[in-house]
């Protein structure tokens, strides 16, 4: 309401009548509004959208990677998010909610924490989860507690728990790829955990490594990631922290007893980078406040490598970031800054 | 309210879904919760509670005057606990696989508030033709909403309803909906549901 009128403004034109000062002022409409007084050309679709590109790098590596089944993947997560949307957006009879792309974006993060052995109908029904449960039963965009697409992937988890820990390993051997449709493989953490192996750095870097689609190149995310940092769609505390955290706390438990993984390879296995760029930066399920901010990463990292480390599953960043979630509200309203004069407690 | 609050009929009925014990009134929620992981265990869980409840609201009724206001509670209690190991013998002798299945469950019932809230709210306070009718309405409302909400969990945990295999081989079972979880999400739905139409009705 208030953009509309702010619009108008710009757009009205005094007739010109320089001997009456007057009139020129009368003809300013006058516009009593409450705060914000400050408006920012920053709007929903926009900082959606620009996630959405922010997410490309990731994308097309993985389709590099792991061939076409992470295309149909993507595109399924991506279709039905938007469908269950649509449908959502019917049944609550409201305005449909497909442009302003946090649908596209649920599907497409959905989509990049799946396995590419993952199979489709399975995925959709993580999505239409994720949509109706984790984001339309809320009351929609802004009013969700959990991150829907990791609420989405957590129901997945609890219903297919055989089938979301099957991986394959990326079709970048040519001889291999002739002979089999796909290689299972374990994920560096599974195999360091049940295994003791550890995975070649380098590797684990640019992707060529088990795991799920959007989550194996540390390289695209981390690109992606500082494009929406530099644009300050992402509050850089909560990358920072938690993945600060998770190094230090990480560096701690190797040099008390190096049996554990060492740190470098605490930050680029798993999804890590995925969610500490483009999960738990979410604008809605975050907090607000800067001091919130430092205190859901550094909580986030620390629960992340106490379920690594002491865990029963090798991977914990998707429950680290639930967690986080959860107390939210809680963080927000223990951090609010205080009014000015307002006495200490 | 389209029927009058009073009628013999509505003492019936309200069981249903106006006041149903488990969508509205959210009363024993925990075999609710508990052992609606198929849609057997829903049925006979229902059916013995709506006995229990049947026969405790017919006794409490009767001797609703002469049970002092300070020890009611524990007279209950007495009374309930009777019909529970009735219920109890009668599935362990009868259906030992039911009554495997539910376990702890059966002897809980003595404690499922459902049964204790109706004697304290009900059967205390009116006659023995209205506490019938009000123990079969209720017993009913409880019945069909844990025998739904088995058959909805059995069928996508598992693929079947009432042990009859239904869905295609293809179908990948839903690990969740038999454990606990599914069952606080299958309720929720289903309580989001009611109220939903509920609101829609009024309007």
């Amino acid at each position: 309401m208030e953009e509309k009128v702010i619009k108008n403004d710009v757009k009205v034109k005094p007739k010109k009548n320089p001997k009456d000062k007057l009139f020129k002022l009368d003809r300013q409409p006058l516009i009593i509004s409450s705060s914000p007084h400050l408006n920012t050309t920053d709007s929903v679709p926009k900082i959606m959208w620009t996630v959405i590109i922010a997410l490309l790098p990731a994308v097309v590596l993985s389709i590099y990677y792991f061939g076409l089944p992470a295309l149909w993947m993507m595109s399924t997560c991506v279709i039905s998010a938007g469908l269950a949307e649509c449908l959502m957006n019917k049944l609550k009879g409201e305005e449909f909610t497909i442009p302003d792309g946090s649908a596209v974006i649920t599907g497409l993060l959905l989509a990049m924490t799946l396995p590419p052995s993952f199979t489709l109908t399975s995925a959709i029904i993580g999505t239409v989860f994720a949509i109706v449960i984790g984001k339309h039963i809320f009351g929609g965009l802004g009013f969700n507690i959990f991150n829907p697409a990791l609420l989405g992937r957590a129901f997945l988890q609890a219903c297919f728990p055989v089938a979301i820990t099957t991986w394959t390993f990326p079709k970048t051997d040519v001889y291999l790829s002739k002979i089999v449709d796909g290689v299972t493989a374990a994920t560096p953490l599974g195999l360091f955990k049940f295994e003791g192996e550890t995975s070649d750095l380098f590797n684990m870097f640019w992707g060529n490594i088990g795991g799920s689609l959007g989550e194996t190149s540390a390289i695209s995310i981390i690109i992606g990631g500082g494009f929406l940092l530099i644009k300050k769609y992402a509050d850089w505390r909560i990358p920072v922290s938690y993945l600060g955290t998770v190094f230090l706390f990480g560096a701690i438990m190797w040099w008390i007893n190096p049996k554990y993984p060492d740190p470098t390879f605490h930050l680029l296995s798993g999804g890590l980078m995925l969610g500490a760029f483009f999960m738990a930066t979410d604008m809605v399920t975050s907090p607000i406040t800067p001091k919130g901010a430092w205190i859901f990463g550094i909580g986030a990292g620390i629960l992340l490598v106490v379920i690594r480390l002491f865990g029963g599953l090798p991977e914990g960043v998707m429950y680290s970031i639930l967690l986080m979630n959860a107390v939210t509200p809680l963080i927000n309203r223990y951090t609010r800054p205080k009014f000015f004069g307002e006495g200490s407690k | 309210m389209a029927k009058k609050s009073n009628s013999l009929t509505y003492e019936v009925v309200k069981g249903l879904w106006n006041e149903n014990p488990v969508l509205i009134q959210l009363l024993g929620l925990c075999p609710t919760l508990a052992v609606t992981n198929s849609a057997v265990n829903g049925v006979a869980m229902g059916l013995a509670t709506t006995f229990v409840l049947l026969c405790s609201s017919i006794l409490i009724s009767v001797i609703r005057k002469i049970i002092p206001a300070q020890v009611r509670i524990a007279s209950y209690i007495v009374v309930i606990a009777t019909f529970v190991t009735v219920v109890d013998k009668f599935l362990a002798a009868y259906t030992p696989d039911i009554s495997k299945a539910l376990g702890a469950f059966i002897p809980l019932i003595v404690v499922n508030c459902l049964i204790l809230g109706r004697q304290e709210a009900f059967a205390s306070k009116n006659n023995v033709g209205r506490s019938i009718l009000d123990g079969i309405g209720m017993g009913i409302g409880f019945t069909w909403v844990l025998t739904l909400l088995g058959m909805i969990r059995e069928l996508l945990g598992e693929g079947s309803i009432f042990a009859i295999s239904i869905m295609p081989e293809s179908f990948n079972t839903w690990l969740v909906m038999i454990l606990p979880p599914g069952a606080f999400l299958t309720l929720g739905i289903f309580i989001g549901l009611s109220n939903w139409i509920n609101e829609r009705r009024v309007n």
